[in-house]
């Protein structure tokens, strides 16, 4: 394992684990107490729309994929601020669309055969020097939004009608969350795929809101159980010869299973 | 000093009229209770004091101005606390949230804003439980904080919502309690199902139900008043109590109906 670590591949592997770890702590954290899981699924799938287009056009597969799902995200803020007991529909609605927009994009960019495996289950030994910049600086903006309006966050998270009583803009901070969130599944596409970004982030949140008392702690936390369960997934993943999406989901998963029961067994006792 | 004044207000979602011709005269440190059936208008009335619907037909004034203007001076403690309660926050940045809009201090909470939750808590007697986590409380305490969250910005007036509705008895009367306290200096509005509770505490009355018919209960308490303190109104006392002044009611029957209803 060691020696690998002097490959670019993997150190790069490795430093995107990290940042894209942390960002689905901090978002995700946010995502599971605003009730929002399926709300990101669809706008993950949605996504592939962006990235359709993307290679049609000809423009970096990243900034598509994220301007599309921005664009979805503030669609479904829109709708869901007017017709919240409908939400269920319009995810199904734009899940779907936005992956047919995608496929056939595909369909009609001319001798590109895509790999479409790689975006539905991540390619994180594949990620560039241009791909780390753009996930450093989505976790600073990140990093930058929690630190400033946290009260407000928190407000509008925990209880929004009281929070628009005491002055709260609401409705903008519900967009801000769905935004940072479609931007935060576009950068988890590449580490774990569009259809296991949920996986990660809910799996490490949901841990990591048993053992926090606040909602600060519980993104520290679930950066850091994210981390662990990402680098320990890509461990696997290079020694056994495995996908690595599927890898980190599934140490995810087993870990929470045995977490589950470990707190079962204490809270017994 | 009357600090809510209502007139000829008239509310309705599309066409479907919930609040016809309401006038309501709040006055300082009135403790006044607000029932009625479910549907027949409360919360719409709650709502449109805080200014969350907004009404073209008639008047509301908060001291004087539009509730918008002086939303500062109202405490709200809204109905189902109970919800969210897996949240992972701490009982004290509830409260905080009081604070919320007001100003905003690069990350974090200033010290004076934290000592002045925990005197509202103090307030409520929960500053022990500051450093706990809301869902580990039992109902009655988590009410309690939400209280402490609408004192946290020293309204003039406190709003509740149905604040006993998923409370156990005791913990009922823990929170009336605690209200007839602050009462001594905040104009306290309750809407409730608990009749015969409210009745005890309440110096007014206000039963909604599309119109609103009011009643000055105090003095009428004192002629009831021949059972031990604390004690609740039985059922009879309570529709004499009513009932000798629901000519001003526009069905007097429906109302008896609902009360007895409601008291079992």
């Amino acid at each position: 394992m060691i020696e690998a670590l002097q490959f670019e591949f993997i150190q790069h592997a490795l430093i995107a684990g990290i940042l894209v770890s942390f960002a689905a702590g901090i978002i995700g954290s946010l995502i599971v107490v605003n009730r929002m899981v399926f709300l990101a699924g669809g706008m993950a799938h949605a996504s592939y729309g962006g990235i359709g287009m993307a290679v049609y056009f000809g423009f970096p597969i990243f900034l598509g994929a994220s301007l599309f799902a921005m664009g979805a995200a503030t669609l479904i803020a829109f709708l869901t601020l007017h017709k919240r007991h409908r939400m269920d529909t319009f995810i199904g609605l734009i899940w779907a669309v936005g992956m047919a927009i995608g496929v056939i994009f595909i369909d009609l960019t001319p001798g590109y055969n895509v790999d479409l495996m790689s975006y539905l289950f991540g390619s994180i030994l594949a990620v560039s020097t241009e791909d780390l910049y753009f996930m450093a600086t989505l976790l600073t903006i990140i990093l930058f939004v929690i630190t400033f309006w946290y009260r407000d966050i928190l407000a509008v998270s925990y209880d929004s009608e009281y929070a628009k009583l005491r002055g709260v803009n609401v409705r903008f901070f519900y967009t801000l969350i769905l935004i940072l969130s479609a931007l935060t599944v576009v950068i988890a596409i590449k580490v774990v795929g569009l259809i296991l970004v949920i996986a990660m982030l809910t799996i490490p949140v949901y841990i990591a809101e048993k053992l926090s008392s606040s909602l600060l702690s519980m993104m520290l936390i679930s950066g850091v159980i994210a981390t662990l369960f990402t680098l320990t997934g890509l461990w696997f993943s290079y020694s056994y010869n495995l996908t690595s999406g599927a890898s980190i989901i599934l140490v995810s998963a087993i870990s929470l299973g045995l977490f589950l029961l470990l707190h079962k067994t204490k809270g017994q006792i | 000093m009357s600090v809510i004044d209502i007139e000829n207000l008239s509310f309705s979602y599309d066409r479907d009229i919930i609040l016809r011709n309401i006038n309501l005269h709040v006055e300082e440190l009135d403790f006044l209770a607000i029932i009625g059936p479910n549907g027949g208008g409360k919360s719409t009335l709650l709502k449109l004091i805080l200014g969350i619907n907004k009404s073209k037909n008639g008047n509301i004034k908060v001291f004087g101005k539009t509730p918008a203007k002086n939303l500062s001076l109202i405490g709200y403690v809204p109905q189902n606390t109970n919800v969210n309660t897996d949240f992972p926050i701490k009982v004290i940045e509830v409260v905080l949230m009081g604070h919320v809009g007001a100003k905003n201090p690069l990350f974090g909470y200033g010290k004076d804003e934290i000592a002045c939750a925990m005197g509202a808590l103090s307030q409520v007697g929960m500053q022990e439980f500051s450093q706990s986590k809301i869902g580990s409380l039992s109902g009655g305490q988590r009410q309690r904080v939400m209280i402490a969250r609408a004192l946290c910005a020293h309204p003039k007036i406190l709003i509740l919502d149905e604040p006993t509705s998923s409370i156990d008895i005791k913990g009922q009367k823990e929170i009336y309690e605690l209200l007839k306290l602050l009462n001594k200096s905040i104009t306290i509005i309750v809407v409730s199902h608990d009749i015969s509770v409210i009745l005890e505490y309440a110096n007014k009355a206000a039963h909604i139900n599309k119109t609103l018919s009011y009643h000055d209960i105090s003095d009428k308490k004192k002629t009831f008043h021949t059972h031990n303190e604390g004690e609740h109104f039985c059922e009879i006392e309570l529709l004499q109590m009513l009932g000798s002044e629901c000519n001003t009611c526009e069905n007097d029957e429906a109302t008896k109906r609902i009360l007895w209803r409601e008291t079992k």
